[in-house]
């Protein structure tokens, strides 16, 4: 154990409940005990039990198959829109904060002006325009994202832009490229992962609200809000239905959430 | 004084952007609002005279100026979907919003600065890690969710409150608040641990300044330079911490009004979007980024009229 990560206990936990969920939703995606839309008229809103480990929804289909199915869609869902804020987002910031200048400050406005508001309401306006369906809340989140990754990439490399290091890199005649993608770049990388992993997030609570409301991804695909939904009817009948899905909404949401925190407690501590 | 018209200046810019972004969103959208008013089978003739009617046959620029002007004066056009004018179907769902939003807000702020001192104050390393767990765990809860356990404890197993059996202000106030009271506690929870977490690691910041040392060394107890010194510190960033609050409150309100079957802006706002009736989804748009905005400047104000280092600069 070095003595950056030691005593960090957010880290450890965070790490492993998060590497257990992502494992859990990985074998979901190409194995489940049952298949999550058989349904089986003999056992239908039965209790947790051996047989079914969460207990069956009222058509007698498999709730711990249908939650890896649907933690698996928001999990998918929350890597691509991560995958795009982060892309377009360090793009921005790393042009923003080494070339500096008037696009750098209008954007850095615009990002601003954006991150003042909940991306939430601005991704329902977007859904509301562009209409419903995967790719429109992908799309949507995805670009709602961005601001903050460039907020935080663009400080970095304002940062270290007059660093020595770099400066003899320019001496010594390397490319501008080379210098923001192999000079400063990997120097981000600790406020990058804490940025990725608040992204992560706030990714699966926005697709489960808009899920959850009806105009994120619409069934037949399954997702842990849309499912909550459905098994918010049930309450009286079938608790553990809502309870099993939001369940596995919150550890995911705690695990990222711990793991960003220790992530941010080793970057202070160097 | 300066200050302020300066701030004023800005609010009014970043009002005119919002409204702009606002009303040009809803023009880009590929379709025509009189196709799903009329069906795609309707005449030329009767979608024109639609269009006429609804003054869609006019450039752009007029149209926001038009839509600006009758905004400011409180007319915010006439739903597709009801044939009604949205400020006329506003009006009740907006005040029920607020105040589920205010009440929220307030618990909000009632629990978490208590907490969040206490929390800062422990110095029992077993108690502040539980308290610290408790806390992180409490923060990932999403409030939709929490509704739906507070639904089933209180409404399911307890059987004190009964979900959906709403009563609107107009008929009994009384009934109206304690419906909401529930559903604002689901809002304020997560947001309750959040600014915990956040004053926490403020107060411990303060506490590692040189001038709490020097209190100290002065033979002045922790309790008093905790309360004397620490606190008036370390609640400043909080400030700001709470206009963020307000306005992700607003967006759980959204979301937990759907949980509480409360007929608030959030239920309009979604059906709009389903039935695709911008000008509602317009208003409701335009009347909660004003919102975040002007809660953004109070809690500016209200940042340097707490701290007079800000004024001097």
């Amino acid at each position: 154990m070095n003595k950056k990560t030691k005593g960090n206990a957010f880290l450890y936990i965070g790490g492993a409940s998060t590497l257990v969920m992502t494992v859990l939703i990985l074998v979901g995606l190409v194995w489940t005990p049952y298949s999550p839309t058989e349904m089986d008229p003999s056992a239908m809103t039965c209790p947790p039990s051996l047989a079914h480990l969460l207990g069956t929804d009222n058509f007698g289909r498999d709730i711990f198959s249908r939650v890896l199915e649907g933690a698996g869609t928001s999990f998918l869902i929350a890597v691509c829109v991560v995958a795009i804020g982060c892309a377009a987002g360090t793009l921005m910031g790393a042009l923003c904060g080494y070339y500096g200048g008037i696009p750098d400050l209008v954007l850095t406005r615009v990002c601003d002006a954006i991150t003042a508001f909940p991306s939430f309401l601005l991704a329902l306006v977007i859904v509301s325009v562009a209409g419903k369906g995967t790719y429109n809340v992908v799309l949507a989140l995805g670009i709602l994202f961005i601001p903050s990754f460039a907020r935080v990439v663009r400080g970095e490399f304002a940062r270290c832009r007059d660093l020595n290091y770099i400066r003899s890199a320019r001496l010594m005649g390397v490319g501008d490229g080379r210098i923001l993608f192999c000079h400063i770049l990997p120097n981000t990388r600790a406020v990058l992962l804490p940025a990725i992993t608040i992204g992560f997030n706030n990714a699966i609570l926005s697709e489960a609200s808009m899920s959850y409301l009806g105009i994120g991804i619409q069934p037949p695909q399954a997702s842990l809000g849309s499912m909550l939904s459905d098994s918010q009817t049930y309450l009286g009948s079938a608790p553990w239905y809502a309870l099993s899905v939001g369940g596995t909404m919150v550890l995911m949401i705690l695990g990222f959430s711990l793991l960003s925190e220790g992530l941010q407690q080793r970057a202070r501590r160097n | 004084m300066r200050y302020a018209a300066k701030k004023l200046f800005t609010l009014i810019i970043t009002l005119f952007i919002v409204s702009l972004l606002a009303f040009l969103a809803f023009q880009i959208i590929p379709g025509d609002p009189t196709t799903a008013m009329l069906g795609t089978q309707a005449t030329p003739e009767a979608r024109a005279e639609l269009q006429a009617e609804l003054g869609l046959d006019r450039p752009v620029p007029v149209r926001y100026w038009d839509w600006l002007t009758s905004f400011l004066t409180g007319d915010f056009g006439e739903s597709y979907s009801y044939r009604l004018p949205v400020a006329g179907l506003l009006g009740e769902k907006l005040a029920i919003t607020g105040v589920l939003i205010l009440m929220a807000f307030l618990f909000t702020i009632v629990l978490s600065i208590p907490l969040g001192i206490l929390a800062g104050s422990i110095r029992n390393p077993v108690l502040d890690k539980l308290m610290t767990a408790l806390d992180q765990v409490v923060m990932s809860v999403p409030s939709f969710f929490l509704g739906i356990l507070t639904c089933y404890l209180f409404g399911t197993l307890l059987r004190v409150f009964v979900p959906g059996d709403f009563v609107s202000y107009t008929q009994d106030w009384g009934a109206f608040l304690s419906y909401l009271i529930l559903p604002a506690l689901s809002i304020a929870l997560p947001r309750v641990a959040m600014t915990v977490k956040m004053l926490r690691g403020s107060i411990l910041e303060q506490l590692g300044e040189d001038y709490v040392r020097t209190a100290r060394s002065r033979g002045l107890p922790r309790g008093e330079i905790l309360r004397r010194h620490v606190l008036k510190n370390a609640l400043l960033p909080v400030i700001t911490f709470l206009a963020v609050s307000a306005a992700e409150i607003m967006t759980s309100s959204i979301i937990v009004e759907q949980v509480f079957t409360i007929p608030g802006v959030g239920r309009l706002l979604l059906s709009s979007i389903s039935n695709r009736d911008f000008p509602v989804v317009q208003a409701i748009v335009v009347i909660l980024a004003a919102w975040i905005v002007v809660v953004n400047l109070v809690a500016d104000v209200l940042y340097q009229l707490a701290d007079p280092r800000i004024r001097l600069r």
